[in-house]
């Protein structure tokens, strides 16, 4: 077992985002998980990283509770974690090289030519070769996203974090992007968490999703169990319908 | 009404407490992890480059000045009384003392703790900070560190220019204006000035580039909401920075004038 999330509970000022969530994805495995806008998604990745401690409950990563960690420990961890944000989160007082390059050139001692070299293959797997030298201000949203992930796969990660990778991308863009996460799942092994709306590419790529309510997973499965399922929330959600459940219980949560 | 004031007065007290200790935890963090390998001198160069070197035309202007000013309304009463010889040694107690490191730091502060908050706390928003951290690199390391020792470094520098400026500024008007001779001049700044005069504004002017770093990253790193909370950041950043240095200059000249008197 690679990520086990066990009885996780996390509540900001107001609300509670996350209420006995549970999780476990298995070590190479593509888990997507779906859920509303606003639902704790980006909040339970960042417990899965660290970023974020639980107010209750553990996520496990490798057997090792990761909110207990000291430093040195958390620095092992997130070097074969890598994490995509949403927003891209590349840094802006640095071009594009440089932001792909950030951990080799922080952490190691590789030669600068080797990682232009790695830099340069990581731009070229998303699709934006030799884009090196523009700057961060200079791309359009779609390509900030395509860097970020050449950011989070530069480290040749054992487990990467997606959070909505293909949010406001281009089609196109987008299955190319869908065929990467495939690709680094089939050859490398990659363990992948994929949060993601756009449910085409939730079958395309997942090996299993689970749909996230409530601050819960309220159910999982593989595509073709979640596609024919007959939970109410799920088939709602799936089919992007303004009537169901969820709209109608929006009020009484919380 | 009043027991509204008070009510939103106990709030701010209480808000003010609870950015000192955020702040003091910040200090320590920082203080530790200077000393902590591996050290990156580009990164301090580059802020240096920012806080210090780019400082420097604004610090002359508004020392210039200052001499100016201060020479003139010295002369004001010391002409009365018959003792112009005297402008010159209180000038340049007042400004080696107090107005050099106080007015570099306020310039300072508005100059480059607005953009330390501003830039921070845009990154922050968009969620740089994290991502640094899950890159395996520590944001006070990264973004705090060079800038404390930066402007620890550069504030002094720039205080004993604006110092040596504010007497030429004094200088200009006392034996152009007032026909004292230059050599007297000279002669009366050096002999009134003690080292401990030089030293005791030049530490606190150290104390002073900390306190910028140290408030206008943890402004920065401590924003909520969007756009709007980075401006709200950077003002909160530079008042309290202003509060904070005055209050800092008041405790250490009163600890000066007991300890070396
Ligand atoms: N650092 C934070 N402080 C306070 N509230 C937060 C924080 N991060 C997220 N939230 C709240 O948690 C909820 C879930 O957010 P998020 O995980 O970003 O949703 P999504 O599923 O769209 O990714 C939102 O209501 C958001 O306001
Ligand atoms: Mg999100």
């Amino acid at each position: 077992m690679m990520i086990e999330v066990q009885n996780l509970y996390k509540k900001f000022s107001s609300s509670r985002v996350l209420n006995d969530l549970s999780l476990n994805i298995s070590k190479g495995q593509t888990c997507v998980i779906i859920g509303r806008s606003g639902c704790g998604k980006s909040v339970l990745l960042k417990h899965i990283i660290g970023l974020l401690k639980p107010d209750q409950g553990k996520v496990l990563v490798n057997h090792k509770e990761v909110g207990v960690l000291n430093e040195l420990e958390l620095s092992v961890l997130r070097s074969k974690i890598s994490m995509v944000f949403q927003g891209g989160a590349l840094f802006d007082s640095m071009n594009v090289a440089e932001n792909v390059g950030f951990s080799l050139i922080e952490h190691t001692h590789i030669s600068q030519k080797k990682i232009l070299e790695r830099v340069e293959e990581s731009l070229v797997l998303v699709g934006l070769g030799g884009t090196g030298n523009l700057m961060p201000s200079e791309l359009s949203g779609g390509m900030k996203k395509r860097v970020a992930l050449a950011r989070a796969i530069c480290i040749r990660p054992e487990i990467i974090l997606y959070d909505e990778p293909t949010t406001g991308i281009d089609p196109i863009a987008a299955d190319s992007i869908n065929e990467l996460i495939r690709s680094l799942h089939d050859k490398l092994k990659v363990t992948s968490i994929v949060v993601t709306h756009d449910m085409k590419s939730a079958y395309h790529i997942a090996d299993k999703i689970a749909m996230m309510y409530k601050g819960q997973i309220i159910l999982e499965g593989t595509p073709k169990e979640i596609r024919e399922s007959k939970n109410p929330v799920v088939h709602q959600f799936i089919n992007g319908l303004a009537k169901g459940p969820i709209t109608e219980a929006v009020d009484t949560f919380k | 009404m009043f027991i509204l004031f008070l009510i939103d007065l106990g709030r701010k007290v209480i808000s003010f407490m609870y950015f000192l200790g955020g702040l003091t935890r910040l200090a320590v963090q920082t203080v530790f992890l200077t000393f902590k390998p591996p050290y990156k001198y580009g990164r301090i160069i580059e802020q240096a480059k920012k806080a210090g070197y780019d400082s420097f035309p604004i610090v002359s202007v508004v020392a210039l000045f200052i001499g100016f000013i201060f020479a003139l309304q010295t002369a004001y009463f010391m002409q009365r009384i018959g003792s112009e010889m005297y402008i010159a040694s209180l000038v340049a107690l007042s400004i080696v003392r107090e107005l050099g490191p106080v007015i570099t730091a306020l310039v300072v502060a508005g100059r480059v703790g607005a953009s330390n908050t501003a830039e921070l706390g845009s990154m922050q928003v968009t969620e740089q900070i994290d991502a640094l951290e899950t890159l395996a690199t520590n944001p006070v390391k990264y973004l705090v560190v060079p800038r404390f020792v930066a402007l620890g470094v550069m504030l002094p520098i720039l205080t004993l220019y604006a110092n040596i400026i504010g007497i030429l500024g004094s200088y200009f008007i006392c034996v152009i204006k007032l026909g004292i001779t230059s050599s007297m001049y000279m002669h009366v700044t050096f002999s009134s000035l003690l080292y401990k005069d030089l030293f005791t504004g030049l530490f606190k002017s150290l104390i002073f580039g900390m306190l910028i770093a140290l408030i206008s990253c943890y402004e920065g790193f401590n924003v909520e909401g969007g756009a709007a909370g980075v401006g709200k950041a950077t003002t909160r950043s530079v008042v309290l920075t202003f509060i904070m240095i005055i209050a800092a200059d008041c405790f250490f000249t009163a600890l000066f004038y007991f300890i070396f008197p």
